[in-house]
């Protein structure tokens, strides 16, 4: 179990992160979002025992990081934004290299490597020198050396950034996949990204923890419901007029306006978003309007964000 | 040990799989082999121990030549790299990472030294050597490695551009054997202090002339903890920026 508590962090007179304190349980996958400079590479630096705090204090397992930082450095495994490689080594050189520098046995690491190769998709290469590798397997020979050693936490610091569309997908996998067997931390600007990976989400606004969560707790602690689009055939003002009447409905708005029909953003409240959609349905069907699609509205959780952060304008 | 055995593995590994530890190596080598040929052989007749005098001269120079551009890259090229966090989140401590990389230097400049030792080879085939003056010299030679090797590592810890890192090194390395004319025009206690501190004139020639002295060997042993000690503190400060 990872627990920071008031964990402050100042770069001189230059305040990164405040306060922040959190509990993130074992095999738990949790996402730091935030915005550039909100604070999220500073605090996973610490948490990976690469920065010391100004104040606060980190354990994972119960060992302190700043009073036992070589001891929990055994338990971490760290991967930045750039995957930090020695690029004249061969993949299995360089991860047996690391293994051992963790403390493991030179046949350990030899038992483990098969493991560790299979599941980052790395069999093929292990002899491969890494300057010659892509950026995509340079990312995964990245997270195989944060994982080699069986660390409880493994922190990812932007582990889709500069991948291509089918590579995120795989990177997502594989980061899915680290849950259970090991804590897992991510940061992350990409929110469609945390959430389709993260049980849990940190939300980061100038340096404090805005929100924490899942995503639905987090839309209980804003107060915001449900939201979905509808394509309405017919005069939208008159369909949203009908909608603003219903109990379930927060607020209709018109998203986008076509020729052949509206696109509506309803948000809905209550506790149950599929009986309230059937209600918006059958009251727009009711009121003579033609629907072709309903959805949950896209962007859900950027405009969460935004409205947490303060980012969003009017939002 | 461990780690630092790993970390001397891994650097080791780096100079011979790349070329500037080849490089360095043959060029100095080959400028030795030439001084040796010019100025130690070629300069009139002379007693083997003269010749051994002069070699141990310009080998001082060439050691600290060495050492510097060997240990440019050790930190300054990791920070450049972002391969220091591989390093700083690891269970080894800032002082292990500190030797280790060191140790690593130093062990080339070692391989650099023992390719050399066909020169005095030469030399005793052709005359007359004692094996001490040999002995002593490349005491003193090891030991002035070690040294200039610890000075390279600490300003290589001082920024992530390994040109500054042999700059700064060389600045600081003709320092320690230019201290000799600070103390000609320093009033004491600093002209004792600067002639103490001098590499050459107080402890390496008495190497040179085949005299071994504890003192020399303490001095240039405390030298290379002084740097070492920097070098941790560097990498330590590094957790607090």
């Amino acid at each position: 179990m990872i627990e920071v508590s008031g964990l402050t962090k100042y770069y001189g007179e230059t305040r990164a992160i405040s306060d922040l304190s959190f509990t993130i349980d074992r095999g738990e996958i949790a996402g730091f979002l935030g915005l550039n400079g909100a604070g999220k590479s500073t605090a996973l630096k610490i948490l990976a025992g690469f920065l010391l705090p100004t104040s606060g204090t980190v354990s994972i397992d119960g060992v302190d990081v700043v009073a036992e930082p070589e001891k929990v450095r055994r338990q971490i495994g760290f991967l930045p934004e750039e995957p930090p490689l020695y690029k004249e080594m061969t993949v299995s050189g360089f991860l047996t290299y690391l293994g051992k520098l963790r403390g493991m046995s030179g046949t350990d690491v030899a038992a483990r490597l098969p493991d560790v190769l299979g599941k980052t998709g790395l069999s093929g290469r292990s002899d491969q020198v890494i300057s010659t590798l892509s950026l995509g397997y340079r990312k995964r020979v990245g997270i195989a050396q944060a994982i080699i050693h069986d660390p409880a936490l493994v922190i990812l610091d932007e582990p889709v950034s500069g991948l291509d569309p089918l590579q995120r997908v795989e990177m997502r996998s594989l980061v899915r996949s680290l849950g259970g067997d090991h804590t897992v931390l991510i940061s992350s600007h990409n929110l469609t990204e945390v959430e389709e990976t993260c049980d849990l989400l940190l939300m980061l606004g100038d340096g404090e923890l805005v929100a924490q969560g899942s995503e639905e707790e987090i839309n209980a602690q804003v107060g915001s419901g449900e939201r979905v689009e509808i394509d309405v055939h017919g005069d939208a003002a008159e369909a949203i007029a009908l909608l603003t009447e219903l109990e379930v409905v927060e607020k209709a708005a018109l998203a986008e306006a076509g020729e052949a029909f509206n696109t509506l953003d309803v948000t809905l409240v209550g506790e149950d978003p599929h009986g309230e959609a059937a209600w918006v349905v059958n009251t727009l069907i009711g009121g003579g309007f033609g629907l072709s699609r309903i959805a949950p509205a896209k962007g859900e959780l950027e405009d969460l964000f935004l409205k947490i952060t303060g980012k969003g304008g009017a939002a | 040990m461990r780690a630092i055995a790993l970390i001397v593995g891994r650097e080791l590994g780096a100079y011979f799989r790349g070329m500037s530890g080849w490089i360095i190596a043959a060029g100095i080598l080959l400028l030795q082999g030439v001084l040796f040929n010019v100025f130690a052989l070629g300069d009139g007749d002379k007693l083997s121990s003269k010749v051994l005098q002069d070699y141990f001269y310009f080998s001082m120079g060439m050691t600290i030549v060495a050492s510097v551009l060997l240990s440019m890259r050790l930190i300054a090229e990791e920070r450049h790299d972002g391969t220091m966090v591989l390093l700083l989140t690891s269970p080894a401590s800032d002082w292990q990472i500190a030797v280790g990389k060191w140790m690593s230097a130093w062990i080339f400049v070692l391989m650099i030294l023992a390719a050399s030792f066909y020169m005095p080879l030469m030399v005793a085939v052709n005359g007359s050597v004692h094996t001490g003056h040999v002995f002593a010299g490349y005491l003193g030679l090891v030991l002035i490695g070690a040294a200039t090797t610890a000075l390279g590592t600490f300003t290589s810890s001082l920024t992530g551009s390994q040109v500054v890192a042999v700059i700064l090194g060389g600045i600081l390395a003709a320092l320690t054997c230019v201290m000799w004319l600070f103390s000609k025009v320093a009033s004491p206690p600093l002209d004792e202090l600067f002639a103490y501190l001098d590499f050459y004139y107080r402890h390496f020639q008495d190497f040179r002339e085949g005299t071994i002295h504890t003192r020399s060997i303490v001095f240039y042993s405390s030298v290379t903890f002084f740097f070492l000690l920097l070098t941790r503190q560097v990498l330590g400060a590094r957790r607090w920026r």
